[in-house]
């Protein structure tokens, strides 16, 4: 049986392989992703971003929890992304820790992921990830991670509900409150509402969110509509899904049913408008864009001597000619 | 990228109260480039085994203090077994009686550190161990 027929069949010791075949890009995990492919496209995955020590992790493991009481429970999967060492390439991936409520439940998968310092290769390595639990089944899947660099803003993009979470500040930790969570969150979780200024906290972010819906109207992909694709997504979004905020104590499991609610509205707003497909189909041009580009790029390549190549670059840099002209002589084949 | 990943999870099974050494460990994993997935206090042997199938890890760590390692470390082995996850490599660490030795290696723990042992030591232990032998795949 090949790893892609076992994981449909519900091996988790073949699903648990397969995930690491293609977190380390082994080309028979790439193979069998391939397979899975049309197995995906069903999961709902809800990023969930924010400072360390916000209590995202305890948040998911109340999350998970309460969609497997439901009656019919979805199965649950999780991804829990930590940053990895840039001295030793090591990690630490304690998110585990808190989910400890979690254990023994079959319906349940949690895989802890180090960030592996790679630029781009993050947010494409955590959306394999998830294509494979989508294909094996897991229907809600939890993507946690530390929302720092544009890495992490990028996988927040891939989920198609984003949690920014937050907790409550006094003073001058209510203004280190990044105004740049509003162009990722579809809902803010203000978490550890039971500490002082968790008014304060709220009163600002309503505020943040209503400049951000009067002055510029940002697109449901987190960038600022320019140019006539821009133009069609703003139509959208005006129409459409008002940021909400969320009050929970996730150790204490407060406000984790209120919160569910909200996600599952997303959900249903997203289908419901269209923006699910929209999202999906765009997202989907990109990787294949991404994919094309990359291959175009290797095969190129092998056309051109390395001698060739190193000339060209050496023209560059005595200033000899421009670096458009110089693309173009090799695209060419003209001499440089 | 470079050479893979070893990827450990370090537990501690049983009702020891304090983790101090496992995290030192677990540093010291790290800083020698090895992804450490740490569960914290309070394991049992079944969510160790249910935690290392996830992770797909290479090596266990574990942390006992209690003496109750006897019990715990042949459960834990027995479910890996039954997860056909033999091939992750076993290390134990903590408050081990020299004579409980042998018959832990007897059952198939890689190795058996108790206080005092210097970090090298275990990270070359698990290097050997994880690389040295044939991949699994």
């Amino acid at each position: 049986m090949t790893l892609a027929i076992s994981v449909l069949d519900g091996d988790r010791l073949a699903l648990a392989r397969l995930l690491t075949q293609v977190e380390n890009n082994h080309p028979d995990g790439l193979a069998a992703l391939d397979q899975l492919y049309p197995y995906t496209g069903k999961a709902h995955l809800v990023g969930v971003t924010g400072a360390p020590g916000t209590g995202k992790s305890s948040l998911v493991n109340q999350l998970a929890l309460y969609y497997r009481r439901r009656d019919q429970p979805p199965r649950v999967g999780v991804l829990a992304v930590d940053p990895s060492s840039p001295f030793s390439g090591g990690a630490i991936l304690g998110d585990r820790v808190r989910m400890r409520d979690l254990a023994g439940d079959q319906g349940i998968f949690i895989r802890s992921m180090a960030s592996r310092g790679s630029l781009g290769g993050l947010a494409a390595a955590t959306s394999n990830l998830a294509q494979v639990l989508d294909a094996a089944g897991y229907e809600i899947i939890f993507i946690e991670t530390v929302g720092a660099g544009q890495a992490e803003v990028d996988i927040a993009r891939h989920a198609h509900t984003t949690l920014v979470v937050e907790t409550p500040g006094f003073g001058d930790d209510i203004q280190a409150i990044k105004a740049g969570i509003l162009e990722v969150a579809d809902i803010i979780v203000l978490n550890k509402a039971d500490r002082p200024g968790v008014e304060n906290t709220e009163r600002v972010l309503r505020g943040m969110l209503q400049l951000a819906s009067v002055e510029q109207p940002v697109d449901y992909l987190g960038h600022h509509a320019t140019g006539e694709e821009g133009q069609t997504l703003v139509k959208q979004k005006s129409s459409a899904w008002e940021i909400g905020i969320a009050r929970t104590v996730a150790t204490e499991g407060q406000g984790i049913g209120e919160l569910a609610g909200m996600i599952d509205q997303h959900r249903q707003y997203l289908k419901a408008s269209g923006v699910w497909q929209q999202r999906e189909r765009q997202r989907i041009q990109a990787e294949l864009d991404a994919l094309i580009h990359a291959n175009l790029l290797a095969r190129w390549r092998k056309h051109i001597s390395e001698e060739r190549y190193q000339q060209a670059l050496n023209s560059l840099v005595k200033r000899e000619h421009s670096p458009i002209q110089v693309a173009k002589a090799l695209l060419d084949g003209d001499e440089i | 990228m470079g050479e893979r990943k070893i990827r450990v999870l370090i537990a501690k099974p049983g009702l020891d109260g304090h983790d101090r050494g496992a995290k030192v460990v677990a540093r010291a994993l790290r800083d020698s480039g090895m992804e450490v997935i740490y569960t914290g206090l309070r394991q049992t042997p079944e969510m160790i085994a249910e935690a290392a199938l996830q992770e797909d890890v290479d090596a266990i760590g574990l942390s006992i203090l209690s003496g109750a390692h006897m019990v715990l470390v042949p459960r834990l082995l027995e479910l890996l077994k039954a997860n056909q996850q033999r091939h992750v490599s076993v290390f134990v660490g903590g408050i081990i009686p020299d004579e409980d030795i042998p018959r832990l290696s007897e059952l198939g723990v890689s190795g058996v550190y108790g206080p005092g042992t210097l970090t090298e030591n275990i990270i070359r232990d698990i290097r050997q161990a994880v690389l040295g032998r044939n991949d699994p795949d």
